[in-house]
């Protein structure tokens, strides 16, 4: 496979390089059972993490899949640094490229950051989430870890629960399952529903609707206030009630044998309850483990310099 | 071993660029009886040394290592040994990855036993700069402490760049370093074969 400048989104890939970086994660999860749980593939490498968006899980996976791959990590701190003296991205990215470091992590509010920051560095930009545009990411540790449970993800049925409109998750995941593939819906209330949505994608507005539509997973999405302009719904206590994974319907996907899924950090209480978070075919925490050897197999395709 | 000679050859034309394996720039340096009668005594040198030790591994650095391994392993199987297979993928530890304008799909490794205080036969088809046995090292290295570790080839071709001895080997030979020497196992390629080639292709 030929080596790539940057991952910005899903639409971008080709189903050869999809393919490519799955198949690659797998023998980079193996490698966590080892007792020395590292290779020299990005020895001498720098890796750099530039979160402009809160981020505790994304961030430090990818410190970890950099870490494991022999790179040094740095962690660009926005609090302490001169963007909140008003530095624009691109002067930040003029000083990061001085550093000559490799490899840029960035998640930004803003949608479109990390294409302007790849069109202006030498080195290899990976989107980690940028507005409600994408995750691509977090869609390809999706996706290994549905193939880890599915022989075939071909005809298998996913339910995406939430805030559909200003999810990347759901953006890039349903995109990234669709071409492997699978069947997707959304279980949204109205005022979450996106206006344009493609027609395979079947739409849903209360559970027993979505339930009947017989999925094989119920994939959670977090309710997202910070990136809300005004509230969607009139409490978290109503969201719970109308669209939340209940105790109630936590038993219900338990009789059906439904995996779950849930990119993190949950709230609970509001998408999901305790008894949710504690379901026995519940893949969340696998969804972590995996992210770091799909970020592994991701910084071992992407290439600094390299064209497109 | 009286397989051990010297292979005198002139270098082959490089202008074999995609040239399929059967192109005439090809010479053989073993057929099918010289590949198995260098896997009897390869054995055969592994089991005299080692047939009283009671953890035993041989493992095979991919690609074609692995059937070498396998062919090996069955050898001292029938011979009565206990041993253990493994498999190394050494992509992660080759120094020249950077460099690689087309990246291989990793294998992964297979160690599925207790490598701790085993015995292990690291088996390369072809020894020859010894970088991809520093390479295997390493990654063996990364599953535990063998108690010692050794190396079989089936071809030994001078040229070493790194400080490296293959234990046990079959064919050794000294080449013009335009020469390419390959290796075809029948578990893997259909037939038993040694010959040599032009260099054409970086990642292989």
């Amino acid at each position: 496979m030929t080596p790539r400048k940057d991952l910005l989104d899903i639409a971008s890939l080709t189903d050869e390089e999809i393919e490519f970086v799955l198949a690659n994660a797998g023998p980079f999860k193996d490698l966590f059972k080892r007792t020395v749980k590292k290779v020299p593939t990005l020895k001498g490498k720098s890796v750099l993490t530039l979160f402009y968006e809160p981020s505790t899980r994304t961030r430090s996976s990818f410190e970890v899949a950099a870490s494991r791959l022999s790179a040094d990590v740095i962690g660009f701190d926005i609090e302490s640094s001169s963007v909140v003296k008003g530095e624009s991205v691109l002067d930040t990215v003029e000083t990061l490229e001085s550093m000559k470091v490799d490899y840029i992590i960035v998640r930004h509010k803003k949608s479109g950051t990390p294409n302007l920051i790849a069109q202006n560095t030498r080195a290899s930009v990976i989107n980690a989430g940028d507005g409600w545009h994408a995750h691509p990411t977090q869609a390809l540790l999706d996706a290994f870890t549905l193939r880890e449970k599915f022989k075939d993800l071909r005809g298998a049925r996913v339910l995406i629960v939430g805030d559909i409109q200003h999810s990347r998750v759901a953006r890039s995941t349903s995109l990234i399952l669709r071409r492997l593939g699978m069947n997707v819906a959304y279980l949204s209330p109205g005022s979450m529903m996106p206006r344009e949505i493609p027609q395979e994608i079947a739409q849903f507005g209360n559970w027993d609707d979505a339930l009947a539509w017989r999925p094989d997973v119920v994939y959670l999405l977090r309710v997202q206030s910070e990136r809300m302009d005004e509230p969607f719904f009139p409490s978290a206590a109503e969201y719970h009630r109308n669209y939340g994974l209940t105790d109630a319907r936590v038993d219900i996907i338990r009789e059906r044998g439904l995996w779950l899924m849930h990119p993190g950090p949950v709230n609970r209480g509001v998408e999901i309850t305790d008894r949710g978070m504690n379901y026995e075919k519940s893949l969340i925490n696998q969804q972590v483990e995996n992210g770091i050897a799909v970020r592994m197999s991701v910084l071992y395709w992407l290439k600094p310099g390299a064209e497109g | 071993m009286d397989s051990t000679f010297a292979v005198d050859a002139p270098a082959l034309p490089r202008s074999s660029q995609g040239v399929p394996d059967s192109s005439p720039t090809q010479r053989q340096l073993l057929d099918a009886a010289g590949v198995n009668r260098c896997l009897d005594e390869i054995a055969e040198a592994i089991y005299e040394r080692w047939k009283d030790e009671e953890k035993l591994a041989l493992v095979g650095v991919y690609r074609r290592g692995v059937p070498f391994a396998e062919a090996l392993g069955a050898r001292l199987i029938a011979k009565g040994l206990q041993i253990e297979l493994g498999k190394i993928d050494i992509t992660q530890y080759r120094d020249d990855l950077h460099s690689f304008t087309v990246l291989p799909k990793l294998e992964g490794s297979e160690i599925d036993f207790d490598l701790d205080d085993a015995v292990v036969i690291l088996c390369d088809e072809v020894v020859y700069t010894a970088r991809t046995s520093r390479a295997a090292l390493e990654e063996l290295l990364g599953f535990g402490r063998p108690r010692m570790v050794q190396i079989a080839a089936l071809v030994d071709r001078a040229g070493r760049e790194l400080p490296f001895t293959a234990d046990f080997a079959g064919l050794k030979v000294d080449l013009p370093k335009e020469d390419r020497v390959r290796v075809r196992f029948a578990a893997m390629d259909g037939r038993d074969e040694v010959f040599v080639t032009a260099w054409h292709n970086k990642t292989a």
